[in-house]
């Protein structure tokens, strides 16, 4: 029964590459928000973790066609960004709206270091299997 | 990592930002710069924003959404303001031309003063961004102390 880093972090590895991929889009559009015509993008969370534990589910698939991605490649792709809805459009063209964006970077700030701690506490499990304690 | 990309965008927004507030504090400071002739008087400025595109191929504006993957924001330039100057008549300032005329900016001070606020806030914004940036990039390094 061999440790495997790959079971033994889970899904936790992949939701930190989302959140931190996230943090770095709404940083671009918090960045642009007084930028005439700029469209403030976002990435759908959801469909990003459930396409990495699909492929988690099912490790033995081939990959049969280029767009079989990985969780990090597929973000780094830029397919799996969307465009906003905006509430409140402005004459500009801008569809950034601060107060959201800004709500949403802590909130992904806030799951990012969720993710974390459950990383970290998926390590400690594995010390402490190591030092048999 | 993404982590760093985001204190290139935030950075790129504060000098965006502080490029703003610079023309600001020049409108405001010469708002009431008189001058004897309308090519001497100073006009309002204000700077022109783009967002810098990650992977600009062609002209930018094309349909593909991944050629729209916003950076950073750059300032394009810094434009003149081509609003009337205001003509005022003072025949007893030294500055006036033949008719006794002046001319004072076009410098809308109210407009100005909007702009500082707008401008200081969105820089606010930016230094908070770049603080969590900074604890979860410390959060990450510190993983499996």
């Amino acid at each position: 029964m061999a440790i495997n880093f790959d079971k033994a972090l889970g899904i936790y590895e992949d939701t930190l590459l989302i959140r931190e991929k996230r943090a770095e889009i709404l940083s671009q559009n918090l960045a642009n928000a007084d930028t005439p015509g700029y469209k403030a993008r976002d990435l759908d969370f959801k469909s990003l973790i459930n396409q990495a534990l699909e492929m988690k589910s099912a490790p033995n698939m081939n990959r049969t066609s280029a767009g079989h991605m990985s969780t990090a490649e597929a973000l780094a792709s830029d397919s799996s960004l969307l465009y906003r809805t905006p509430m409140q459009p402005s004459i500009d063209g801008n569809t950034v709206d601060t107060d959201i964006e800004m709500a949403q970077f802590a909130k992904n700030t806030m799951d990012f270091q969720a993710s974390l701690t459950f990383l970290q506490s998926r390590f400690r499990g594995l010390k402490g299997a190591l030092k048999g304690e | 990592m993404s982590i760093n990309a985001i204190f290139d965008v935030a950075g790129s927004a504060m000098s965006a930002q502080s490029v703003r507030l610079n023309t600001v504090a020049s409108n405001l400071a010469n708002a009431n710069s008189a001058a004897s002739s309308i090519d001497e008087t100073y006009r309002a400025r204000h700077p022109v924003f783009a967002p810098i595109l990650q992977n600009a191929m062609g002209d930018g504006i094309s349909d593909d959404p991944a050629s729209q993957a916003g950076g950073g924001v750059q300032v394009l330039g810094i434009v003149e303001s081509d609003a009337p100057l205001d003509q005022r008549y003072e025949p007893n300032n030294p500055l006036a031309d033949e008719d006794g005329y002046v001319y004072y900016p076009n410098v809308n001070v109210v407009e100005e003063m909007t702009d500082m606020i707008s401008a200081s806030r969105s820089f606010q914004i930016n230094v908070q961004m770049m603080e969590s940036a900074k604890t979860m990039a410390q959060k990450v390094l510190a993983l499996g102390n």
